[in-house]
């Protein structure tokens, strides 16, 4: 029997391989999805057949409940918050890893709580994977429900600081390290287990905590990345090679998520973990002279106007139009621009929105096709032959001091350039900074108008005035 | 052999690790978000452990920890595939 659940378990890891594999690409990716769902399906199904399962009560309990759970939230999420249930269920995911890892500690005194004598039988590589389960898992826990937290709106999106931020995180961090190690040597000092559980806790929520609003595109990859390594030392806890390999697969993508998301917004690690761009910002806008010259506007009439007389169109959405759920109206706007046979397409900053490809979900879900959203450096070259750029809610991501402005706090970073185009109409609700807490100078330019107002009405507005012409 | 057992599972985590570097060096913006979300409901494998803790013959605080844990991991694992799937079956090319 044992060996048959090995086989499983081997299968259900080449089944995850291939399901990661066939998530990268368009064409295969629900397939790709539908591999991986089969092979955790096999890794539960076999699981039920181990020796050490002998009673199902509880299982069939915990499975019900967590399935309802599940779908509830799988079909009653709408898109727009799709951010924050990625968070959520990073949280679960490294929420069972410390549960596991607390659950086998208690295994090793089976008398427990029957026998107070508690001595635990723990062998040392058993006790390194079960701090650094309690530890990852910990740390993913908390983090993704802030996470969660400040992208629902629950907590403060804002960066937030609090006393001896880095110390006192170092503290904790060396902390679990060095009473873990005491704990594998001791095995039977179960409250300082408990008490590393507990701190692992709170360090998730003081890290997470610090990080603004517009970098959880990176601390979402991170953290996807962290609930992947935590599933790594579940397996290590149980000596599963296929929870190694599943997590490590995991660990491995959420790196290279975050790699890109970091490039894209020309910034280390350390500099968004740390939470260090805020300050930067504030420091640039009382240095720095705000920029000269007159921002003008433009109403729905006038844009529709404007409109009706180009061949070349491109719309850059930022979280703006994900706050203002603005997809369904700009479908209408690209179908009635189309039919007038302009060319109409989409430029998608990486770091757009609140997560990896928010973006285009959101778009996909107004049913825009896929092939219309183009990535930044496919695009770029095209603005200067473009007749109309509308950005809707995107702000620091096209900003030009970034190309040129050395003592700007976002310089360096990669950019749309919209100003290239002959004319460029911002949707913004008002003149108000964005997230790196800078003025932007492409308002002031000569070919930049200000289009005012929410997201979805405006564009709801602009829609009727070029029904009306 | 059992004192090798832990460099054996270093090992797998190590070529693991490579294999998903290599299995995802280019993925289009567009599958961003699908790929997060779908790997994420691979993290929760974690259920194994859930099960193995939820169906001990004894009740005893194991069991408790492993019956949350089996919820955590079913919602992570159940919520996971769902929601990646609903947003694949979206993206359509024209």
């Amino acid at each position: 029997m044992k060996i048959a659940i090995e086989i499983i378990y081997l299968i259900s890891s080449i089944l995850f391989i291939f399901g990661i594999k066939f998530l990268g690409s368009p064409k295969t990716a629900r397939k790709g999805n539908l591999f991986a769902a089969i092979g955790m399906f096999l890794a539960i199904a076999a699981t039920l057949f181990d020796q050490q399962v002998l009673t199902f009560q509880w299982i069939i309990i915990g499975s019900i409940i967590g399935s309802l759970v599940g779908i509830i939230l799988a079909v009653k999420t709408p898109m727009t918050g799709m951010p924050q249930m990625v968070g959520m269920l990073n949280g679960f995911g490294g929420g069972a890893s410390t549960l596991v890892a607390l659950s086998e500690y208690f295994k090793k005194n089976p008398n427990y709580p029957v026998d107070q004598g508690l001595v635990f039988n723990l062998p040392v590589d058993q006790g390194i994977a079960i701090i650094l389960s309690l530890l990852i898992g910990g740390v993913t826990f908390t983090g993704s429900m802030i996470a969660f937290g400040k992208l629902q709106g629950i907590v403060t999106g804002k960066v937030v600081r609090y006393p001896l931020q880095h110390p006192l995180n170092a503290l904790l961090a060396l902390f679990v390290l060095g009473a873990g190690a005491y704990v594998v040597i001791n095995p039977s000092m179960m409250s300082i287990v408990i008490l590393i559980t507990v701190v692992s806790l709170v360090l998730g929520v003081l890290l997470v905590l610090p990080i603004g609003g517009a970098d959880m595109p990176v601390a979402i990859s991170l953290l996807n990345s962290y609930s992947g390594l935590a599933g790594s030392t579940t397996g290590f806890v149980l000596a599963n090679n296929e929870l190694i390999i599943a997590g490590a697969l995991v660990g491995a993508s959420g790196i290279i998520l975050t790699n890109i998301m970091c490039k894209a917004m020309n910034r280390s690690l350390m500099n968004v973990v740390l939470g260090g761009w805020a300050n930067a910002g504030a420091a640039a806008a009382s240095s720095t002279t705000s920029p000269k010259g007159d921002v003008k506007s433009i109403d729905a009439e006038e844009l529709a106007m404007l409109l009706d007389s180009v061949s070349s169109v491109i719309i850059v959405p930022g979280y703006g139009m994900a706050v203002g759920q603005a997809q369904h109206a700009v479908r209408d706007l690209v179908n009635l621009l189309e039919k007038k046979g302009v060319k109409v397409r989409f430029a998608i900053h990486p770091v757009a929105g609140r997560m990896p490809g928010h973006m285009n979900v959101l778009l996909a879900e107004a049913q825009i096709p896929y092939d219309k959203l183009l990535a930044m450096e496919d695009i770029n070259d095209d603005f200067p032959n473009t007749d109309v750029v509308i950005v809707i809610g995107a702000n620091d991501v096209v900003n030009p001091a970034a190309r040129h402005d050395k003592n700007s706090p976002i310089y360096g970073m990669p950019i749309l350039n919209v100003d290239y185009a002959k004319t460029v109409i911002i949707n913004k609700r008002s003149m108000n900074v964005g997230y790196a807490g800078i003025e932007n100078e492409l308002f002031f330019y000569p070919n930049a108008l200000m289009y005012f107002g929410d997201s979805k009405e405006a564009i709801s507005k602009l829609v009727n005035e070029i029904k009306n012409l | 052999m059992e004192e090798y057992m832990f460099l054996m599972h270093v090992y797998v985590f190590a070529l693991a690790i490579f294999v998903g570097f290599e299995l995802i060096t280019k993925v289009p913006p567009t599958l961003h978000t699908p790929l997060m979300s779908g790997s994420n409901a691979i993290s929760g494998i974690t259920i194994v452990g859930a099960i193995l803790s939820a169906g001990l013959e004894q009740f005893t605080i194991s069991t408790i920890l492993g019956l949350i844990a089996v919820i955590f991991a079913m919602i992570n694992v159940v919520g996971g595939f769902l929601v990646t799937d609903r947003m694949l079956k979206m993206f359509k090319k024209k």
